[in-house]
């Protein structure tokens, strides 16, 4: 019989033959082999590294106490808001679910935001990473889709604004626009049927998509390796006899003990947020949001919740005259610089075409219509990032000043239309996140001429330090 | 998070103008009230009680608090009997709901707005605000119902509690500079704001900073003082209810972070021995 082919499974005691049985007919060990206890990752994971296990275990807490909301809530109009108070104050601990999944979303993208500036500064998403980073892409565009899903749950007055006027956006697309918005909305305003259907997009729909990606990037990472702070191979040097790398040590148990305390350094801040600050000042559960929905009235400040402020601030930002005085010549510069740089014809060519047929209608569409091109293209534009550098090293050890000032830039420029994200528009602060938004485009966009210029450092053979 | 004042005004015209994008929002210049800071303890169960008491009184006849149930007074230290006695006026049974008999249908027609559910007001509003607002009532011939606030200006509620509080007017002080008039607002118990004119509405004198203060005119039946007291047991009251588990929240993270503590030295210790011969 072919139950018999595999070896017996030793070193678990009284349980080694039930291992036994289901590993001659289930792949366990090898799978627990190939993923943990000899998946070798490089010895030298600093600080930065503990934001992707982090990153799981929030998804485990917000799924979790997910279920248990969905038990009490009621996506229902008229009955939404009142439910979630019911959840509050009557449901056993709901009170602790409910402020653990509010809470979590927000801390789900600090980690994520975290983990993937881990990666922009050790160049994790280079080659051969490059789908490795496509899939966290997805991941993070899951994440966004989620949590704007799940804000208009709680139907308080920034719920409803805030889908309404996310929404209306689609509105500004030529031709399908106001359809395509209706279609959204299943309504001609945001209604009883979007809050149906945005519940069944955050509870089933979304979630399915966010596990099969979690899924294909921790498949994608076990097949190339993890990378690391020095940026260099581990692969590369193996020791002759076990054939193991040098700089490798098994994820389990190495790992898994290093990332079992950073799950306990975050349940500290994430309690300390839950249990005694759990609106965060306004920046986790909004002030409106404790005044249900109205669709008659309208908050004099209407904004997103701090995660989705940065992008915002750039649709914002996009003015009549931004477009004019600069988008039209940023990007007649940007294509002189490619048609001079890129001695190849066809490239030339297309840079010309797709210029002047951009430059068209930036000079006829509306300008709400290129905020939301520039607005969509500042979350897309980061799937590119592995064919944008084009340093000879992946670290920031190794890279030189050019590129450090950019990302030092960036981060400066992200953190500006952040915070402008959250407050209302005055000249001088539309002035402020425009030139936000021009850092922030330049560092994508420059970053294929100054990554290769810059004077970087030779990478090291090995992992330094530790 | 600023207060926010007449946020009627704007309507849709607010989305009209953040959606077009084209220009910055065109925010009238309008003075926003300094804020009195609310002395409100949640742990100070006599005002809570005093806080329900007025409440139920005087607020619980046109505003519900639907998410809040009589039964859960309870946990201000009153028996079941006490509640019914006392407090217990527009429900039958102590498991019921805190809801009104006004119908939205009455109160649209009788003040030109429904009068909002006050389960979650303290957090919608902050303390600070409520315990201002309540404090700010004067009296304006020319509003529909002879009152007017100086922290929601035009607001559709009459003073409830100006039996209380005595009647107030409005008074404006002319000063030439922001200081002397910041300076003499300071000064003052009760909500003030500066309304400031551009040289041309100011004239020659040139006294463009108007403070904007209230003050007594008839008495009503406490002193101010016993009034300042009467709201903020209110106030304590309506941030108490609209967090009725906040105090268990806390009680149970101070449990919660001595657990993670512990675990923080014993996975501390766990990693570092570990990885002792990771070199």
């Amino acid at each position: 019989m072919a139950a018999a082919e595999k070896q017996a499974v030793t070193g678990a005691g009284p349980f080694n033959g039930l291992l036994t049985w289901i590993d001659q007919r289930f792949p366990l060990m090898e799978s627990l082999r190939s993923h943990l206890t000899e998946y070798y990752a490089p010895k030298n994971f600093n600080f930065w590294y503990y934001f992707g296990s982090l990153a799981l275990f929030v998804l485990v807490i917000q799924i979790v106490t997910g279920i248990f909301l969905t038990m009490n809530y009621k996506p229902d109009a008229s009955q939404a808001f009142a439910s979630v108070e019911y959840i509050m104050r009557e449901v056993p601990w709901g009170w602790w679910i409910r402020y653990m999944h509010s809470t979590g979303a927000s801390f789900f993208f600090i980690c994520v935001y975290l983990h993937m500036f881990r990666a922009m500064l050790y160049g994790s998403y280079r080659k051969p990473r490059e789908l490795l980073w496509i899939f966290g892409m997805l991941i993070f565009l899951c994440l966004m889709a989620e949590a704007f899903f799940g804000y208009l749950l709680p139907w308080g007055q920034m719920s409803y604004w805030g889908a309404q006027v996310i929404v209306n956006l689609f509105d500004a697309i030529p031709v399908i626009g106001p359809d395509l918005a209706i279609w959204i909305r299943g309504d001609f305003v945001v209604s009883d049927a979007t809050l149906n259907r945005f519940f069944a997009y955050h509870v089933i729909a979304v979630p399915l998509a966010l596990l099969a990606l979690v899924v294909a990037h921790l498949l994608a990472l076990h097949e190339v390796g993890s990378s690391n702070p020095d940026g260099v191979e581990i692969k590369n040097v193996k020791d002759p006899k076990t054939g193991k790398p040098l700089d490798g040590i098994p994820f389990h148990p190495y790992y898994t003990v290093k990332d079992t305390f950073g799950v306990v350094v975050f349940l500290i801040v994430f309690s300390a947020v839950v249990f005694f600050a759990p609106e965060a000042g306004g920046y986790f559960l909004e002030n409106n949001n404790f005044i249900p929905a109205d669709p008659l009235k309208t908050p004099m400040h209407i904004a997103p919740v701090w995660y989705f402020t940065p992008y915002y601030s750039i649709l914002r930002a996009t003015t009549e005259e931004f477009v004019f005085w600069a988008l039209v010549p940023g990007l007649i510069a940007f294509a002189l610089l490619i048609i001079w740089r890129v001695k190849n014809t066809r490239t030339r060519v297309a840079t010309g075409v797709t210029t002047i047929v951009l430059l068209l209608g930036l000079l006829t569409l509306d300008a709400k219509v290129w905020g939301v091109v520039l607005m969509g293209t500042s979350v897309m534009i980061f799937f590119f990032l592995p064919w944008l550098d084009r340093s000879p090293v992946r670290s920031i050890r190794y890279k030189g000043p050019i590129t450090k000032a950019a990302i030092a830039l960036f981060v400066i420029a992200f953190f500006v239309l952040g915070y402008l994200g959250t407050e209302s528009v005055t000249g001088g602060r539309t002035l402020a996140a425009q030139i936000g938004t021009a850092v922030y485009f330049l560092f994508f966009l420059l970053m294929p001429w100054y990554s290769r210029m810059d004077k970087c450092r030779p990478e090291p053979e090995r992992v330094t330090s530790k | 998070m600023p207060a926010r004042t007449g946020e009627s005004h704007l309507e849709m015209k607010a989305l009209v103008v953040l959606l077009a994008l084209a220009a910055p929002l065109a925010l009238a210049a309008e003075e926003s009230v300094s804020l009195d800071s609310a002395p409100i303890d949640p742990r100070d169960v006599a005002s809570l009680q005093a806080g329900a008491r007025t409440f139920v009184n005087y607020c619980l006849n046109c505003h519900s608090a639907g998410m809040m149930r009589y039964h859960k007074l309870l946990d201000l230290g009153l028996t079941e009997q006490q509640v019914k006695d006392n407090l217990l006026f527009t429900a039958d049974k102590i498991g019921e709901l805190m809801t009104v008999a006004l119908t939205k249908k009455d109160a649209k027609e009788w003040f030109g707005t429904a009068p909002p559910d006050l389960s979650v007001i303290a957090r919608a509003r902050g303390a600070d605000w409520l315990y201002t607002y309540l404090r700010s009532f004067y009296r304006d011939p020319e509003s529909a119902t002879g009152w007017n606030n100086m922290v929601y200006e035009h607001v559709a509620m009459p003073h409830a509690l100006w039996t209380l509080s005595g009647q107030q007017v409005q008074v404006e002080r002319k000063f030439k500079n922001m200081e002397q008039a910041e300076a003499v607002g300071r000064m003052q118990r009760n909500a003030w704001k500066i309304d400031v004119l551009t040289p041309d509405q100011a004239g020659k004198d040139g006294e463009r900073f108007i403070l904007k203060t209230i003050r007594t005119e008839t008495a009503g039946s406490l002193s101010q003082i016993d009034y300042d007291i009467l709201v903020r047991d209110l106030v304590n009251f309506m941030a108490w209810i609209s967090e009725p588990n906040q105090l268990a929240r806390k009680q149970v993270g101070y449990v919660v972070l001595l657990v993670l503590l512990v675990l923080l030295v014993l996975t501390y210790l766990l990693y570092k021995e570990f990885w002792k011969d990771v070199h």
